[in-house]
């Protein structure tokens, strides 16, 4: 290349502030507009795109990115959840007033084989429950659809190796992540272009943190919920995490008696598997404080956690998100 | 839908006042995104480790103290390794796992971050490419025991190709030279000189210390010489976003939002420029022009939105918009043509060749292109312009790219989102390499096909038949000339106009120049499909006989015909028939080392996935030709003359 030789003077960084004329973006701004960008490029250039929706605040954000997205249109393309009937209950019920409240086309899909045969938290180990009542049936509802691309909400702070994890990424004819199969991403522009029976995961989400969706969320004022807010809860202490008794389904262990907590939840599944925290943020800056201050404790207690990206990169080869 | 929302303050409880402006302070910071350039060693890990961990101390600090509950972090050890934290890329690399890039985040009170860190050297090229395409500023890394080497040079190369203006010269592991002045001066004045061609708007050595934190986030004591900022002060304070908003006013239309008859409206990023109602806006491609109606977001029209916007945008006339077209100032108007120079960083495995059909993807428009020619490759080390013929994975080159049909784009180095684009193989759909357009060669107006009043309707009715291209494709040997011969006899004795192309009429003249590389292979095939394409358009039927292995070289010879013109013909002989006719001894010949590259032997026979007739081996010649014959009868291609 023939680079334009231009001045290579260092202008003083005063001279580098934005004019009051043109202001430039938030981090929140751009991050929105860059998933809102994803979220149009998948619905012009995929066939036939669907949103997986979880009903947890990352579902949330994406949610209302993709409904910016297309306004005044309704959404392109339905959301799928996945249930694996052990969700909270007020899971399903926020999820099913969200669906009335913004008209939207939810589809529903539950491993049948796997209930049948009496598959649940408490029989399986949870990899086992989670790969079976989960991914399985994530993919068969995929695969039943024919949808060639699927929306998620993962972010790539999550954990370390999620890092380098593209924003389109390319699965096979089943559902395997191929490493070594992945295109480069550059810029914005995202190649779709599929084979028979391949599709895509799309995680317009990558580059926003914990952090920001909580702001995001703030900001947007975007329902949640309300089990990411502390409230008095019934509880029981189970190998040395919360666990909320949601309904008369969770067998209590000798000794173990439900007691009234304040808790809120970082993150949202299956009940029986999620564990509370003790907590009396109830508004979202509360929550948002809390989290900032308890990173430091986290940290020190696990810098590094080896075990735990391998075995995510694992979980993904085999189709799970 | 970007216009600040209102945020109301949020109710909150009177004790946590204080956190609520603090987080609402910080929903109002700027964006950075940067790319890290180091080699394996020079603190690369450790430095955007110790980012990660020192930053994010200092937002709970803040907040704790706000707060005024929290207990005390524990104490961290000298000894922590700060590498660790962003560990992890080396063991993947082992597994054979391609990571093009890994991306960090941090935040302080001014910023958040977004951190590309690629992977060492091997695939340098590709990975920072894919890194630096996002970022607004590189740090390049140099040990201040080594100074500059050849690979600061090559990162600067690319991080100035994919056009990065603002640099970070920081000169690492100053502590293990005494913090010396001295050393860093002579540093910063040998990169000021190198890079003097490389057209950096900004570029700012600091003297640091990864691994004791000197100038990261705290200034050192021990550097008392430098007074310029600190790594975390220069990040938070430099503004690479204004030009944006100063260029033209560019939005590629992505999404055409129609929910009703009553509403029409244009989904796009604003990627340079702004754009109020009432502003006149042209249809790059079409160059027809109308006002802008109403922005339109989910949270109330705005009265304006500039680059960096994801908006809806309706206009005052309804004229023909697509996804694809680009809606622009219509006082300054992107070029529009089907021919451009530009620089393609090639990133895949078989190498680009010139004459293949690629994909292009630029904004929001894909459409078929190929590389006419390879001006030259340029060698990242020293920027020397070498001669080639084909560029390898991880090379540069300088080339012109003709598209199949016009497109909007502006010089890269003017807009990045319209000057970039992505080649993608049209067979795997992997995406295969990257290029940045440097300029236009000619206006696609100019060479707007003549609208003749003859067209080839025309000829064709004259001449009582439809004119098509009849590709035979197969090994040497399989018997295409042979059929073709007798299929061009038929069809001649019944009145039909026709003309046989083989290698042996084309090798002689048209393609005389050409070899047997891979290379000239296409080229050869290309100028075949070129000389059938205007015989075709003469109303004739052509009939062509090549070898052709490659599926990319048929595909790119159907892709310059309408649908029904093309007629791929598969003769299907398998290789030990073939080889055991032999008829001009060449097998006998590749087998012996004579030939190279023969089909069959030592270069691969890609077989047709789908033609339009296979020829088994059942067939002989005679009956062959018979089936060809009448499939051309019932598709048509014959007229009324066979009655
Ligand atoms: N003395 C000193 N050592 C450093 C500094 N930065 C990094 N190192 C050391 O250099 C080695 C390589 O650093 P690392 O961050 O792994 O390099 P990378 O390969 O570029 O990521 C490690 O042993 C670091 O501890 C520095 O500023 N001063």
């Amino acid at each position: 290349m023939t680079p334009a030789p231009q001045a290579l003077a260092t202008l003083p960084i005063a001279q580098r502030r934005p004019s009051p004329s043109s202001p430039s973006l938030t981090h929140l701004q751009r991050l929105e507009a860059e998933s809102i960008h994803i979220i149009r490029e998948v619905a012009a250039e995929l066939r036939n795109p669907v949103m997986l929706y979880s009903v947890g605040k990352d579902s949330a954000v994406m949610l209302h990115l993709a409904m910016k997205a297309f306004y005044p249109s309704q959404l392109p393309f339905p959301l799928l959840h996945i249930d694996t009937t052990w969700k909270f209950k007020e899971m399903i019920r926020f999820r099913d007033e969200t669906v009335a409240r913004l008209g939207l086309n939810l589809l529903v899909r539950r491993n049948e084989a796997g209930l049948a045969e009496g598959i649940t938290p408490f029989t399986h180990n949870s990899s086992i429950y989670t790969q079976i009542m989960k991914t399985e049936a994530l993919k068969s509802a995929l695969s039943s659809f024919g949808f060639d691309a699927a929306f998620g909400g993962a972010r790539r702070d999550e954990e370390k190796s999620r890092a380098k994890e593209r924003v389109f990424s390319l699965r096979s004819d089943s559902h395997g992540w191929d490493p070594k199969n992945q295109r480069p991403e550059l810029w914005n522009l995202y190649n779709g272009r599929l084979k028979a029976g391949e599709s895509i995961r799309v995680f317009p989400l990558s580059n926003w943190t914990e952090t920001d969706i909580w702001q995001y969320i703030m900001r947007e004022r975007i329902p949640l919920v309300s089990l990411y807010f502390a409230a008095k809860r019934p509880v029981v202490e189970r190998d040395g995490q919360w666990i909320m008794v949601d309904d008369d389904r969770l067998p209590l262990r000798p000794g173990e008696v439900p007691e009234m907590r304040s808790v809120r939840f970082r993150t949202l599944g299956c009940y029986p598997l999620t564990a509370a925290t003790e907590s009396t943020a109830a508004t979202v800056p509360e929550v948002l404080q809390e989290m900032l201050v308890a990173r430091t404790s986290e940290r020190s207690g696990r810098l590094i956690d080896h075990d735990e990206a391998a075995s995510m990169e694992k979980k993904k080869r085999e189709g799970y998100f | 839908m970007l216009g600040f929302a209102q945020t109301e303050e949020l109710e909150v409880s009177s004790k946590s006042e204080t956190v609520s402006d603090y987080l609402h302070a910080h929903e109002r910071k700027s964006l950075l995104r940067f790319l890290t350039c180091g080699s394996v060693d020079d603190g690369k890990s450790t430095l955007i480790g110790r980012l990660l961990y020192d930053t994010q101390l200092l937002m709970e600090d803040q907040l704790a103290a706000l707060a005024a509950d929290s207990r005390r972090h524990g104490t961290t050890g000298d000894d922590l390794d700060f590498a660790l934290l962003v560990d992890g890329l080396a063991s993947e690399r082992e597994q054979g796992i391609t990571i093009d890039v890994a991306y960090r985040f941090f935040a302080t009170e001014q910023r958040k971050f977004i951190v590309a860190d690629t992977p060492g050297h091997e695939q340098y090229t590709r990975n920072m490419a894919t890194g630096a395409s996002n970022a607004d500023l590189a740090i390049i890394l140099v040990d201040a025991r080594q100074g500059i080497l050849d690979q600061t040079r090559r990162h600067s190369f690319i991080v100035s190709l994919l056009g990065i203006r603002h640099v970070v010269l920081a000169i690492n592991k100053i502590d293990l030279v005494g913090y010396s002045q001295a050393v860093f001066d002579e540093i910063e004045t040998a990169y000021r000189s190198f890079a003097e061609p490389l057209g950096f708007v900004s570029l700012q050595a600091i003297p640091l210390s990864a691994r004791y934190g000197d100038n990261v986030l705290s200034r050192s004591a021990k550097l008392p010489w430098y007074h310029g900022p600190t790594l975390i002060e220069y990040l938070e304070s430099i503004e690479v976003e204004s030009d944006r908003r100063a260029a033209p006013f560019r939005m590629p239309v992505q999404w055409v939002n129609r929910p009703n008859l009553d509403f029409r409206g244009f989904a796009g990023t604003i990627v340079a420029g702004v754009v109020r109602p009432g502003d006149r806006v042209a249809v790059a491609r079409s160059g027809v022009t109308t006002l802008v109606k109403r922005i339109v977001t989910q949270d109330g029209d705005l009265p304006e939105a500039g680059a960096g916007e994801a908006v809806t945008l309706t206009l005052e006339d309804e004229i023909d918009v697509s996804r694809g077209d680009v809606l622009a100032a219509a006082a300054e108007r992107p070029e529009v043509s089907d021919q451009f120079a530009a620089h393609v960083l090639w990133m895949h495995d078989d190498p680009l060749i010139p004459g293949r059909p690629y994909l292009i993807k630029l904004a929001t428009s894909a459409v078929g292109a190929s590389v006419t020619h390879i001006k030259h490759r340029v060698d990242i080390n020293n920027f020397a312009k070498l001669a080639t013929k084909t560029l390898e994975k991880n090379e540069v080159g300088f080339v012109n790219i003709m598209t199949q049909a016009p497109l909007a784009f502006d010089p890269f180095s003017r807009v990045h989102e319209t000057g970039a684009f992505i080649i993608i193989d049209r067979i795997t759909n992997h995406t295969v390499g990257a290029g940045m357009i440097d300029f236009s060669l000619r206006r696609a107006s100019n060479i707007h096909w003549q609208a003749l009043d003859v067209d080839m309707n025309a000829r064709a009715i004259a001449k009582g038949q439809k004119p098509a291209l009849l590709w035979f494709t197969g090994l040497s040997g399989a018997g295409k000339s042979t059929i073709a011969n007798l299929v061009e006899k038929r069809l001649h004795a019944i009145g039909k106009h026709t003309y046989l192309l083989d290698g042996d009429n084309v090798r002689h003249g048209l393609n005389r120049d050409l070899g047997f590389t891979d290379a000239d292979r296409v080229e050869n095939i290309r100028r075949v499909a070129e000389a059938a394409k205007l015989m075709v358009d003469a109303g004739l039927i052509v009939l062509a006989s090549f070898i052709s292995p490659f599926r990319a070289e048929r595909r790119m010879a159907r892709d310059l015909f309408a649908a029904g013109q093309f007629i791929e013909i598969f003769i299907d002989t398998p290789l030990e028939v073939a080889e055991g006719r032999d008829p001009k001894g060449l097998y006998k010949r590749a087998r012996n080392g004579l030939i190279q590259n023969f089909t069959g032997i030592g270069s691969p026979y890609e077989r047709p996935e789908a033609p339009h007739i296979t020829i088994t081996p059942d067939l002989n010649a005679e009956e062959a030709a018979e089936l060809i014959v009448s499939h051309l009868d019932r598709g048509c291609y014959l007229g009324s003359a066979t009655g």
